[in-house]
């Protein structure tokens, strides 16, 4: 069977934006419970982490490039730098090193 | 009303979606050229950047297009691909005042991805949704327009200079974990053991072949659960944050 490439397109759309939007529409009131709410709460961190790590030593072409990025990143953000900056620092920290490596 | 507030978080929005904008350059631009590989054309390719926003989502739905997969296996492969969305909107409803109405709640929930999700949560307070339309206005062109000339150009782009683009998101991730880590010693824990345990789930056999998404999911229902039971938030520490 011959498959249309804008009905795979429309398939991909439709469940891409329903698990999106379902939660942002249907939870409206504040959720009262304490672990739900700290659970809520304690997400992003963690998901970003385990995005982050190992992901950016898989990203550049020489892994060690991207650990340099990653202690630059903390330690810039650790000091209190703006997204902006520490985002263009460490391409600027692989960029830089993989001229080397 | 607040229109002068509006505009405000709509400029805001705009200035924090750059990087945003340059970084999903870069890696829609290899999105671009994945789909030419599953035998789409440009605009295609383009119009599944528009509808979709979703990096993994993207990616997985091109190789079911290049296997020829079923549309049910297309639905299947967009649910794990994409469950971490269900999550992220979960704790951002919680961002948005009770009253934000549906088409705001609509709008926004077109482009959760995880770079504007992870800017729109570290807003203090309650988040206007103007700061996410900001971000969109440049998100979603850099996204679009990178898959487009992914197509077209395949590997014009020098390999240095998209490997060194592609560390800004993850850059902007840390700007977004750090700083509240600094200030938190559970958070400053959370995101070591977060970090630790997904190298070791990359890294452990059997474990490493479930996809990427699938493993995100995994650790972070464990890790902010456990996180939750344990350590409670204190109500006047969750409003800064």
């Amino acid at each position: 069977m011959k498959h249309n490439i804008y009905i795979y397109i429309l398939v991909m759309f439709a469940v891409t934006y329903l698990i999106r939007v379902l939660p942002l529409t249907l939870i409206r009131k504040e959720i009262k419970n304490k672990t739900i709410r700290s659970f809520l709460y304690y997400v992003p961190y963690v998901t970003l982490a385990v995005m982050t790590f190992p992901a950016i030593m898989e990203a550049t072409n020489s892994p060690v490039a991207g650990l340099a990025a990653l202690i630059v990143g903390i330690i810039l953000a650790w000091c209190g730098r703006s997204l902006f900056q520490v985002a263009v620092l460490s391409c600027v920290v692989v960029f830089v090193l993989e001229l080397f490596l | 009303m607040d229109k002068q507030k509006n505009k405000y978080y709509y400029l805001k929005g705009i200035k924090n979606g750059m990087p945003i904008c340059l970084g999903y350059l870069a890696v829609s631009f290899t999105l671009g050229i994945t789909a030419r590989n599953a035998g789409m054309t440009a605009w295609q390719a383009m119009l599944t950047s528009l509808a979709c926003n979703a990096s993994a989502g993207q990616y997985a739905g091109f190789t079911v297009i290049a296997a020829g997969g079923s549309y049910f296996e297309m639905i299947l492969m967009e649910l794990v691909a994409n469950a971490r969305y269900l999550l992220m909107s979960c704790s951002l409803s919680q961002k948005f005042s009770p009253e934000t109405g549906l088409l705001h709640r609509m709008l926004v929930g077109y482009d959760v991805t995880d770079e504007i999700f992870g800017v729109a949560v570290s807003e203090p307070g309650k988040l206007n949704p103007f700061y996410n339309y900001g971000m969109m206005t440049v998100a979603i062109p850099g996204w679009s327009l990178g898959t487009f000339f992914g197509v077209i150009m395949g590997n014009i782009l020098p390999a240095n200079i998209v490997s060194a683009l592609s560390v800004g998101l993850y850059g902007m991730f840390l700007a977004i974990i750090i700083p509240p880590a600094r200030k938190s010693k559970v958070i400053a824990a959370l995101v070591t053991i977060s970090m630790v345990s997904s190298y070791i789930f990359s890294r452990l056999p059997v474990i490493s072949n479930i996809s990427s998404g699938i493993r995100t999911i995994i650790l972070t229902v464990v890790i902010a659960g456990l996180a939750a039971v344990l350590f409670p938030v204190k109500e006047e520490y969750e409003h800064e944050a």
